[in-house]
């Protein structure tokens, strides 16, 4: 049975990966190897993961799931790990998979981030969070106000300054929607002002890489993108950090002030989590979010989390659930002041 | 910068990276040729291999993969009409009618020779100006970036076959209106998606392009059953045709490679453009360039239509490079994940990689002269048995082009939905084929329909709603007064009773 399990696995990942061929075979090949291992070697504490992706191959999604499930299986956490992409309604069409299937997704667990609650709120699809198991949030992305290095903003201060005089003044880019992330941070920062967010002028790039062309060109004022965006390109020197969103200092850019020390209340982490299907018991959700906040541990986890920039933000089942909530409320209640909600 | 040209050269002649490039080449080429498989995923499935390897070799590697793949999608743009990937869309305007007419190998070759051009230019402007070129990169404005798209669209003539210009006019504004299906960016507005979650994301370019040129093609093939024998024979008489490419014809098409080299690097080097726009913009100013008498081979299997659209793709992959290195910018899906691997290797792109990491920056430059010569010498001898692919029975191709057609389109989405469009939108390109209406319009509105609206928003955010844009920075006004000129040089044309003349006889001719 296990073993059908195994070659039924191994074939889904067959279909969805045709694409990558190559890493699909090294895979299939390291795997064969590491199963004749794991027998007679160590237990692992789960015997599989169905990653379940919501969007393309090359996305943020993706490289989550499938950074997490490389560190759970190369430090031997997990026995077999198999992938799963399926886009569709920004992420919409794999959440009614999920709760569709449910019964066969036992060991599935589907990654998604803020916009989840972004696209609930505003009627993208009918679901929420609340029709999945919330397993744990792992990652988190902070939001960052970022300037040109010549700019003559130098302090958070300054920019709400100009505002003040005339909002038309200062235009804040962003590499998303208008209503995405990328606006809805500068907006609750202005909102934390005592101003209005609605007269914030938001400039909408289709990429992070383009916004961020569109700063240096001297378009914009300001762009609003991720702390680890923001970090790779301050490295490059072109560029520099204003405030972040962070509770308090990140140690990866320990000279970069959070708003909230400038006197400005907005928090915002931009998680990235897992969630399993409807009907998963809590011990098994548990026993998931654990796996997950051991592999923190591992060199292989520092491997990838390195490579990928990412913060680590560990919040398992219940407390994952209640950040979730706080989050929709936040959320909920500044897209109802920028008319996106009714 | 000679220091570091040196260290470039040593580097990149170092067995490994020698071998990186031909593997790079290899792969691109060979993923490249196949039906709606691009350079994104060529590179994609490289990744988990350069990860073993020294960052220089890894990015030549990825390098090669990219220009190798946009080599290679000319292949089966020119020889089935199912462009390999998106920048060569327009390779198929003139290359398939080439091969139609029994002209195939030449095509093939002509498309080698263009893309090696278009490489090494922008190859050898790389070397000279990278660092000073980041600075283009940025002075380009979303007012600039939406004259540019005007200047574009003014090409439609130039995709008008058979003097039809009304017909091609309407087919432009249908691609420029199905542009507008999906999330509006500066509103957060969803349009046209009959609140269809699937639509939300709008429609992709390779989509469209898939259903309208492969598919529609194979259906036709199958609906015009009768004529086919007939055709059979035309088309196996002369099947490759030879490769030989006169020197008269490298007189005519030389000029065309120089110029459209030039500006698809230039358009490459813009983060807001890309590879495929660079092949739409080079069609357009060649067509708009040539003799009234040239004008009209333009979609009938015109050199300079192969030529220049295939010389202009390579050189933007090229030159997008130069945001990639010198800003950290990534001005395309795939640079965008080159970006993710450099860093992974801890290189940080950007005006510090200069300095910082040299060996790197340099090699993977030189390694493009390396490449567009083995890209030659590894596709020049196999064109002939490529081209043996048309002589494959219509009964085993068809299924197979539907096949890799529409996995293609599926693999970049892992979407059903893409499917059923791609149906729907080769049932209504036949439909619109069979009354005569263009196809290449089309696409040449929808794909700069998307980039032209966002950037019109975004300028008149900037400008806080006031037209002034448009005149107040000299590249705008520049290239605005270009797009006026394109389109007044007809009217301006009718007072001269030469030209005149000429270009009535010529159409007279054409109706005999």
């Amino acid at each position: 049975m296990k073993l059908f399990q195994q070659a039924k696995s191994q074939q889904t990942r067959a279909v969805s990966r045709t694409r990558r061929a190559f890493m699909q075979l090294t895979l299939a090949v390291s795997c064969a190897g590491l199963l004749g291992g794991a027998f007679s070697a160590h237990a692992a504490q789960v015997d599989s993961i169905h990653f379940l992706i919501p969007g393309g191959a090359g996305g943020g999604w993706d490289g989550t799931a499938r950074g997490t499930g490389e560190a759970l299986k190369k430090s031997g956490l997990v026995e077999t790990i198999s992938f799963e992409n399926l886009s569709g309604g920004g992420g919409g069409k794999a959440i009614a998979h999920l709760i569709e299937t449910a019964g066969q997704q036992k060991n599935t667990l589907m990654v998604n981030s803020t916009p989840i609650i972004i696209r609930s709120l505003t009627g993208v699809f009918p679901q929420s969070f609340r029709d999945l198991v919330p397993v744990a949030a792992t990652v988190a992305d902070y939001g960052a106000l970022v300037v040109r290095k010549d700019s003559p903003y130098h302090h958070w201060s300054e920019v709400v300054r100009d505002f003040k005089k005339n909002p038309a003044k200062v235009k804040f880019a962003g590499g998303s929607t208008r209503g995405s992330l990328d606006h809805l941070i500068p907006a609750a920062a202005i909102k934390e002002e005592g101003l209005d967010p609605r007269t914030l002028r938001y400039v909408a790039y289709d990429a992070g890489g383009k916004a961020m062309a569109g700063l240096l060109s001297g378009e914009t004022a300001l762009l609003s993108t991720g702390l680890g965006e923001a970090l790779e390109m301050s490295k490059a020197g072109q560029i520099r950090i204003l405030a972040i969103t962070a509770e308090e200092r990140v140690s990866d850019a320990p000279d970069v002030p959070t708003l909230k020390e400038m006197g400005n209340n907005t928090v915002f982490a931009n998680w990235r989590g897992f969630f399993a299907a409807p009907g998963t018991s809590s011990e098994e959700a548990e026993k998931y979010a654990k796996v997950l906040g051991d592999m923190y541990k591992t060199d292989a986890w520092e491997t990838v989390r390195s490579r990928n920039g990412w913060v680590n933000l560990y919040k398992p089942t219940t407390e994952f659930s209640q950040f979730l909530e706080r989050q929709e409320k936040q959320v909920g209640n500044l897209m109802r002041e920028l008319g996106f909600l009714k | 910068m000679l220091d570091g040209i040196m260290t470039g050269i040593s580097t990149a002649v170092l067995p490994i990276n020698l071998f990186m490039v031909f593997i790079g080449c290899f792969v691109g080429t060979f993923i490249g040729m196949l039906p709606g498989l691009g350079p994104v995923s060529a590179i994609a499935l490289m990744i988990p291999i350069t990860y073993g390897l020294d960052p220089a070799s890894g990015i030549i590697l990825m390098a090669g993969v990219y220009y190798g793949a946009i080599f290679g999608g000319s292949t089966s743009s020119i020889l089935i009409n199912a462009p390999g990937c998106s920048s060569t869309v327009v390779t198929a305007f003139d290359g398939y009618p080439m091969a139609q007419k029994g002209q195939a190998g030449k095509a093939l070759a002509l498309a080698a020779y263009a893309s090696f051009t278009g490489g090494t230019i922008s190859a050898i402007f790389l070397l000279v100006a990278a660092p000073m070129l980041a600075s283009v990169s940025l002075s380009f404005q979303s007012a600039d970036y939406f004259a540019l798209m005007v200047l574009g669209l003014t090409a439609v003539a130039a995709f008008s076959g058979k003097g039809q210009v009304l017909k091609a006019m309407l087919m432009t504004v249908l691609g420029l209106m199905i542009s507008t299906i999906g999330t509006d960016r500066s509103s957060g507005v969803e349009r046209f998606t009959f609140g269809n979650i699937d639509l939300m994301d709008g429609i992709s370019f390779l989509l469209l392009a898939m259903a309208t040129f492969a598919l529609a093609e194979v259906v036709m093939a199958v609906l015009k059953r009768d004529h086919l024998k007939e055709e059979e024979n035309q088309t196996d008489t002369s099947a490759i045709g030879s490769m030989k490419v006169t020197a008269e014809e490298v007189k005519e098409v030389a000029p065309t490679a120089l110029r459209s080299s030039v500006l698809g690097f230039i358009v490459g080097v813009l983060p807001g453009a890309g590879a495929t726009i660079a092949a739409f913009l080079a069609y357009g100013m060649e067509r708009n360039l040539a003799s009234a008498k040239e004008k009209l081979k333009f979609g009938t299997g015109s050199l300079r239509g192969l030529v220049a659209p295939e010389s202009a793709n390579n050189a933007a992959s090229s030159g997008s490079f130069v945001p990639l290195l010198t800003l950290g910018i990534p001005g395309s899906g795939t640079t965008a994940i080159m970006l993710g691997a450099l860093i992974a290797y801890g290189i940080q792109p950007g005006p510090r990689m200069l300095v910082d990491n040299p060996d790197v920056f340099w090699s993977v430059i030189i390694s493009m002269y390396i490449g567009n010569i083995v890209l030659l010498i590894l596709n020049l001898p196999l064109i002939p048995y490529i081209s043996k692919l048309l002589m494959v029975p219509r009964t085993v191709l068809v299924p197979m082009i539907l096949f890799f057609a529409i996995t293609g389109v599926y693999l970049v989405s892992f979407n059903t939905f893409d499917i059923y469009m791609m149906v729907f939108f080769c049932m209504a390109a036949i439909g619109l084929r069979m009354l005569n209406f263009p196809m290449a319009p089309l696409l040449l509105g929808f794909v700069l329909g998307g980039l032209m609206e966002d950037n019109l928003r975004r300028a008149l955010i900037i400008s806080d709603g006031s037209l002034s844009f448009l005149w107040e920075r000299p590249i705008t006004a520049v290239i605005m007064t270009l797009a006026l000129m394109v389109l007044l040089a007809p009217v301006l044309r009718n007072f001269f009773p030469k030209s005149r003349s000429k270009s009535t006889s010529v159409t007279s001719a054409e109706a005999n």
